[in-house]
């Protein structure tokens, strides 16, 4: 390790490229947000593409009905295998790719609080990915259980795939509440002389909050896979009624993780959405305060509403009361939301730049997958729609019309920041339009579908289902090859273009507009003036 | 705070430790995974040595950053910034341990409030007790699961008693040698930190005889006796093995006193040592309480 990168803030900093390493060691052992960041997001596009390569032998299967491509129990690996890969590896890591590349700049620090240990999170990833993705060659196969490996799922009728599935899990975790930590340190030490909590882009708020929901309740994912480690392999049985325990006791506290794990996946989309809107609509963001404070209810709500995903098991009545009313109270921070951001498009001189579509998409959208949540946070109704397609319809809305199509909308918001020249705005336009349409036809049946009764996690499906199906599998190959799409205009932005102004958008407002595009390797080494 | 702290926040260069860390991490996940999944075939295991191989690793990065760090740290790089980075991040990892802890007390208090009741047929679970085992009978500390193991419930008498005052000693002992640093007062340092030690490794050795007792002919408490064993040895070994974690922490911050480092204003590594070992006294207390006592 060199010693001649400690700077002297005495001396001007414009020479500091000379100081990057330069081939693989630059990305092996940087302590730089910004390359971290960038490793972020490419081994989450990595992984989705991979996550998606499953959805794609999913819907080949499911594209009529019998058995035709695969057996069910590598469908079921499929499920699986894309649900935890699209979950932990492609949208969580893509936020994570987020904060580290924007939150320093945008409260004006120098990098991340602890930069050695952002880099140790951040690799941990493709070691724990590849242990993932290597079960699919070991002994009888990857994990077949589902990705909310329920026991006795997991436990009693595994197929040797659990032990190498928790270690995974454990080692991810390590990594998300090493990143999370090292977010909310930043977040509470390094902000610029002046910058108040209440002065932080929603963003940065947004990403606090999240962090710390992670830092809770990771540790806990990581106590209940050790819990299934001990059933499957040590005789405990904590999820044996035969030994005192209860199989639904796993659900409680899987869920227990499961719940704010699903808002860790979308509080950082509100706060992406909450900048790109204002810039585009050229309006300060309405109620600003009141997002904060919703943003937090959320994250506070999201402790107590867990055994909505578990209505059906038989618990007392007193509990599905409790969770069905504590599941709807949700509906009111996130309608706060929903109505700022309508108030902040109301009268705005809007544009419609790919960022802004995306983010609109994401309003409208999101917003069906909230309401079809609220149907399913009746009790009576979710006996009805449990383990449904209705189900896969309604999270899919809110992950991948909410969640992935923020990460989107930020994406082609910060690309000129980050490269320093344009996207390509007609292939950027293309790929929307082609991912809206699409993305539609493949989740909007799943809703008829559900209600009909088509259960998830099945490869086969009744004559009955055959019409809605085919249309869904057409929609999501079409939703696939868009994605392609979007990694052309990627690489082409970073290729070259035209040049970016130091800030891109007319209406945006923040920090990180301060500094050229594309920004400096090291930014913010003096602290910037706050008013 | 004021503008003069951000200036000179270090931000250190290029590193390859968190490398060696992922990797290590890759062994022990891949390793321990392969050990586990061959342990009930019996068949050859190459997992255990790649398990070791990532532990060593682990070890040998932990030495290498954390003498970076140290190094750093005296060559007075760091700022009071710098030093509240460090303690609101020690804060932040002991509060994610004690989310790790809730998922095993919530599992225990979960058995016996709720699932070994209702296997004995409480609420509206009549029938559950009715037709899956109607011999069964609930009680708590769980000595016959439904299933028919018998064994024995651990006393909170005698070695666990021994234990609890042992170890809310040693967080008194951790807390007059802070106080002693600050008033750099050191061969008191080195006596109360020294005692710290003693008390904790003593803990050690008589949780292992409580282990040994536990799984003699006598008691036939095992890990498998059912939720109460689960529960009992989970619970207490996670916390065994914190407390051999903070152990080693209170040695290592010892040896840096006797080298003369830190200073009455400036000892995060004393600190971070200190706020672990009453954290896991802390979870003592409860275990105390809820695995043994109640």
């Amino acid at each position: 390790m060199t010693t001649d990168t400690i700077h002297d803030t005495d001396h001007q900093h414009d020479d500091h490229h000379e100081h990057k390493m330069t081939g693989i060691k630059r990305w092996l052992y940087t302590t730089n947000h910004k390359d971290i960041g960038s490793m972020y997001l490419w081994f989450s596009f990595i992984m989705f593409l991979t996550g998606g390569a499953m959805a794609m032998v999913i819907r080949a299967e499911l594209f009529q009905p019998g058995l035709q491509i695969v057996d069910p129990d590598f469908f079921n690996q499929m499920t699986t295998v894309h649900g935890l890969i699209m979950v932990f590896g492609a949208i969580m890591p893509a936020f994570t790719g987020l904060a580290n590349w924007m939150i320093p700049m945008m409260i004006g620090a120098p990098d991340m609080a602890l930069p050695r240990l952002n880099n140790w999170s951040f690799w941990i990833l493709p070691f724990a990915f590849s242990i993932l993705l290597m079960s699919f060659f070991i002994g009888s196969g990857a994990p077949n259980f589902g990705w909310t490996f329920y026991a006795p799922l997991s436990t009693t009728y595994s197929n040797g795939s659990t032990a190498f599935f928790v270690f995974a899990v454990h080692i991810m975790g390590i990594s998300s509440i090493m990143g999370a930590i090292n977010i909310v340190v930043t977040i509470m030490n390094m902000r610029a002389p002046g910058m108040t909590y209440m002065k932080m882009p929603l963003f940065v708020w947004t990403f606090f909050i999240t962090a710390y929901l992670l830092v809770a309740v990771m540790p806990v994912l990581a106590g209940v896979v050790t819990m299934v480690l001990t059933d499957t392999y040590f005789g405990t049985s904590f999820f044996d009624a035969a030994g005192g325990g209860d199989p639904v006791m796993f659900q409680h506290i899987f869920w227990f993780f499961g719940h704010p794990e699903v808002y860790i996946m979308i509080l950082p989309a509100f706060g992406i959405v909450s900048t790109t809107i204002p810039t585009f609509s050229r309006k300060p963001l309405f109620g600003y305060s009141s997002m904060v404070y919703a943003t937090a209810s959320i994250a506070f709500l999201s402790f107590i509403v867990w055994a909505h995903h578990m209505f059906t098991t038989g618990m007392p009545l007193f509990g599905e009361l409790f969770f069905m009313y504590c599941t709807m109270l949700i509906a009111v921070p996130t309608g706060v939301k929903v109505f700022n951001w309508v108030a902040t498009m109301w009268r705005g001189a809007i544009s419609f730049e790919t960022p802004m579509l995306f983010s609109i998409a994401f309003v409208i959208l999101f917003t069906i997958g909230g309401f079809s949540g609220l149907m399913l946070a009746m009790t009576p109704v979710d006996f009805q729609y449990h383990d449904t397609y209705f189900v896969v319809a309604h999270f899919h809305y809110v992950l991948v019309t909410g969640a992935l199509f923020s990460i989107y909308a930020g994406a082609y918001y910060w690309l000129p920041k980050w490269t320093g020249y344009m996207y390509d705005d007609a292939l950027s336009k293309w790929h929307f339009w082609c991912s809206l349409i699409s993305v539609n036809l493949l989740f909007f049946p799943m809703h008829f579908l559900g209600l009909a009764g088509m259960p998830r996690r099945i490869p086969d499906y009744a004559l009955q289902f055959a019409d809605f199906n085919k249309w869904v599998s057409i929609g999501g190959f079409a939703f696939g090859l868009s994605q392609l799409i979007f990694l052309a205009v990627v690489i082409k932005c970073i290729r070259g273009g035209e040049k970016s102004e130091a800030k891109t958008w007319d209406g945006a407002t923040g920090l990180e507009w301060t500094v050229p595009s594309p920004a400096p390797y090291h930014t913010f080494e003096k602290p910037p003036k706050i008013d | 705070m004021n503008s003069k702290e951000y200036e000179t926040y270090y931000v250190p260069a290029q590193s390859h430790w968190p490398l060696v860390g992922a990797i290590a991490l890759f062994l022990i996940a891949i390793g321990a995974g392969q050990f586990v999944s061959t342990l009930a075939s019996g068949e050859d295991s190459w997992g255990g040595w790649v398990l070791i191989a990532g532990i060593a690793m682990v070890i040998y990065m932990v030495y290498g950053w954390f003498s970076n760090v140290i190094h750093e740290s005296m060559a007075g790089k760091y700022s009071q910034q710098m030093d509240n980075s460090f303690k609101q991040g020690m804060s932040w990892f002991i509060f994610s341990e004690v989310m790790f802890f809730a998922a095993f007390f919530g599992a225990l208090l979960y058995a016996r409030v709720f699932s070994v009741p209702w296997l004995d047929g409480a609420g509206n679970n009549l029938m559950t007790g009715e037709v899956l085992w109607p011999e069964f009978t609930a009680s708590w500390p769980l000595i016959k699961t439904p299933d028919g193991t018998e064994t024995t419930a651990m006393g909170w008498y005698g070695l666990p008693l021994i234990n609890t005052l042992l170890l809310l000693t040693s967080s008194v002992t951790a807390h007059f040698a802070h106080v002693a640093l600050e008033h750099d007062k050191r061969p008191q340092v080195k006596f109360w930190l020294g005692l710290t030690i003693l008390l904790g490794a003593v803990f050690l050795c008589l949780q292992v005889a409580e282990y040994a007792h536990a799984y003699s002919e006598e008691m036939k408490l095992y890990l498998d006796s059912g939720i109460y064993g689960n529960t009992f040895f989970m619970l207490t070994g996670f916390h065994g093995m914190h407390v051999t974690l903070g152990t080693i922490m209170l040695i290592v911050v010892f040896i840096r006193i006797m080298k003369g480092h830190f200073t009455s204003k400036n000892h995060f590594a004393f600190q971070a040592a200190s706020w672990y070992w009453h954290f896991v006294d802390v979870v003592w207390v409860l275990l105390f309480v809820f695995v043994y006592i109640i």
